[in-house]
């Protein structure tokens, strides 16, 4: 059994009349990926600005490596690393300046800062605009040069809040590998992302926060079993097994084209078993069977009642 | 590691901005000698203030050269804020001092030079002090305490602006304000109303002594009031400056 990274119960944060986080529970074991998915404005930054200190909460607990983010603020700081939504870094430095920086105010990083430096910027690929200034870095290397930054120290808790929200899809790409690297080094990560897709790449967990509340958890595929409209597809190699087929399993929608048929099922192992075990029963075999269920933009728009863009919006 | 090598590291940072971004220190270093020419060499023989007008605008001009210097500090201080980097030395659990004391210390640095630069300039022109060391020792406190008092003020106001354009904007009340005291002419010239905000205003004791100083016969009543805005100032921008900071996320 993993140990506990996160755990956070009962957390509410207004600001003047607006209540921004209504009751937020939810715990992220150590060595996982939990994301937090929302569309603009649902609380995902007020969250981790709680979880990392930043704020403090109005109501609720919040306990990050063990420590309450409230009382023992320092001792979280220790164990947390945190890259913030707009790359935070010093634009009139260069990118090892930068580095450099984070080492020489990092209390742990004593010794040895020019190797952690180099190393940090071969790993991330920065070696060769390491001397430039970050004011002319693309917006993928300062997302990669915030990162680095943020692993000076080693952190055991990082907090990604929107890691690739404008980015091209290459340098998201090159963000999602290092933060699968980072997960393989044993690092708990915390995302925030608007991006169903990258949610579903890279956590273990999601949970969809919608103006202030969580309106769902659980891995990607649970959220995906938890809405409507999972089904399994059968295609059989003449009509007259579809037929049969149809007959027999009245919950269903015949494709005599395409000769296929889809019937309505949760996806799970139990529900699967029985349909098959009928069709057996029945001498039918399908040539060709397998289970849909919908993305994750789908499960938004079940359990929100509107869709990511409309919120956005 | 302590507070004091945090700081260092911080002014290391503020010193390299500095020499990255020279304009903003060119403009707090140049301004007021440009203003020093104009008032002194273009206008100086139309004001009738008793003494040679460079002996008496000096001491003012060198409280316009602290606050030339603030708006660049308030700018830097805003950036810092709004492009997130405060909020990750705050995370990173940095000394909470470190960051302000770096950008207060850097602003007193650039003041100092841009005053070295005028009193040069003054000297180019004919300024003419009596000051005894001692004297000079007090210009140099005095200036050091305004430029400590009114760095935490600016780099407060530089917390609580929206961005750094405002951050800017916020600090020119600081600039106008010499104009107001007896920085330029004695208060008694002014007309009603003027003269006695220009009376009361804490940069015109703090002006009087150092023209005080400078003639070798501070006025004690002056320094005191002097001091005591000095540390009014510094006290309020510090709280304010620190309050800001804790709450801005």
């Amino acid at each position: 059994m993993r140990s506990s990274a996160i755990e956070v119960s009962g957390l509410r944060k207004a600001f003047g009349d607006k209540i921004v986080l209504d009751g937020i529970d939810l715990g992220v074991q150590a060595g996982t990926v939990f994301s937090l998915l929302g569309p603009n404005g649902a609380g995902k930054t007020t969250t981790v600005n709680v979880l990392t200190t930043l704020m403090k909460a109005d109501d609720g607990t919040v306990r990050v490596a063990g420590h309450d983010a409230a009382t023992e603020a320092k001792a979280v700081r220790a164990a947390i690393g945190v890259t913030g939504q707009f790359a935070a870094v010093d634009e009139l430095l260069t990118g090892q300046e930068n580095l450099q920086l984070m080492v020489d105010l990092n209390r742990a990083t004593s010794g040895g800062g020019k190797r952690i430096v180099t190393e940090l910027l071969e790993r991330f690929d920065l070696v060769e605009s390491a001397q430039k200034p970050a004011s002319t870095y693309s917006g993928g290397m300062r997302r990669k040069l915030d990162l680095a930054m943020t692993l000076v120290g080693n952190p055991k808790i990082i907090f990604l809040d929107e890691p690739t929200t404008g980015l091209d899809p290459r340098s998201r790409r090159t963000i999602w590998s290092i933060i699968r690297d980072l997960v393989t080094d044993g690092v708990t990560i915390f995302l925030t992302t608007q991006y169903l897709e990258e949610a579903d790449q890279l956590a273990d967990r999601i949970a969809v926060l919608d103006q202030g509340r969580l309106v769902a958890q659980g891995t990607p595929d649970d959220l995906k079993r938890q809405i409507p409209g999972t089904h399994v597809r059968l295609r059989f190699t003449t009509v007259a097994q579809l037929d049969a087929a149809a007959r027999l399993l009245t919950d269903s929608t015949r494709d005599a084209e395409g000769l296929t048929l889809r019937v309505s099922s949760d996806g799970g192992t139990k529900s699967l078993r029985a349909l098959l075990d009928r069709l057996d029963e029945y001498s039918l075999s399908a040539e060709e069977f397998s289970v849909h269920t919908p993305d994750l933009d789908d499960v938004f728009l079940a359990l929100t009642g509107h869709t990511t863009e409309v919120a956005a919006k | 590691m302590s507070t004091k090598s945090h700081s260092m590291v911080m002014l290391r940072r503020n010193f390299k901005h500095i020499a990255r971004n020279p304009t903003s220190v060119f403009n707090a270093v140049l301004m007021p000698v440009v203003i020093m020419l104009m008032f002194v060499y273009v206008l100086g023989d139309a004001f009738h203030v008793g003494v040679d007008y460079i002996d008496y605008a000096t001491p003012g001009l060198m409280l316009l050269a602290v606050c030339y210097g603030l708006g660049a500090t308030a700018t830097s201080v805003n950036s810092d804020m709004t492009k997130g980097i405060i909020n990750r030395f705050k995370v990173m659990d940095v000394s909470r001092g470190a960051v302000l004391t770096g950008h207060v210390v850097a602003s007193v640095l650039t003041n100092l030079v841009a005053i070295a630069a005028l009193i040069g300039v003054a000297f180019l022109l004919g300024f003419s002090p009596s000051a005894s060391f001692l004297d000079w020792l007090g210009v140099v406190g005095i200036v050091v305490l305004l430029g400590f008092a009114a760095g935490w003020l600016t780099v407060a106001l530089g917390l609580a602006a929206k961005s750094p354009e405002t951050a800017g904007l916020a600090a020119v009340p600081l600039v106008m304000l010499p104009f107001f005291s007896s920085a330029i002419v004695p208060a008694e010239k002014m007309g009603p109303g003027v003269r006695q905000f220009a009376e009361y205003q804490p940069f015109t004791p703090i002006i009087e002594t150092l023209r005080g100083c400078l003639n070798g016969s501070p006025d004690t009543g002056d320094v005191i009031a002097a001091l005591t805005w000095c540390v009014g100032i510094a006290l309020v921008g510090y709280l304010w400056a620190s309050s800001t900071f804790k709450k801005r996320a």
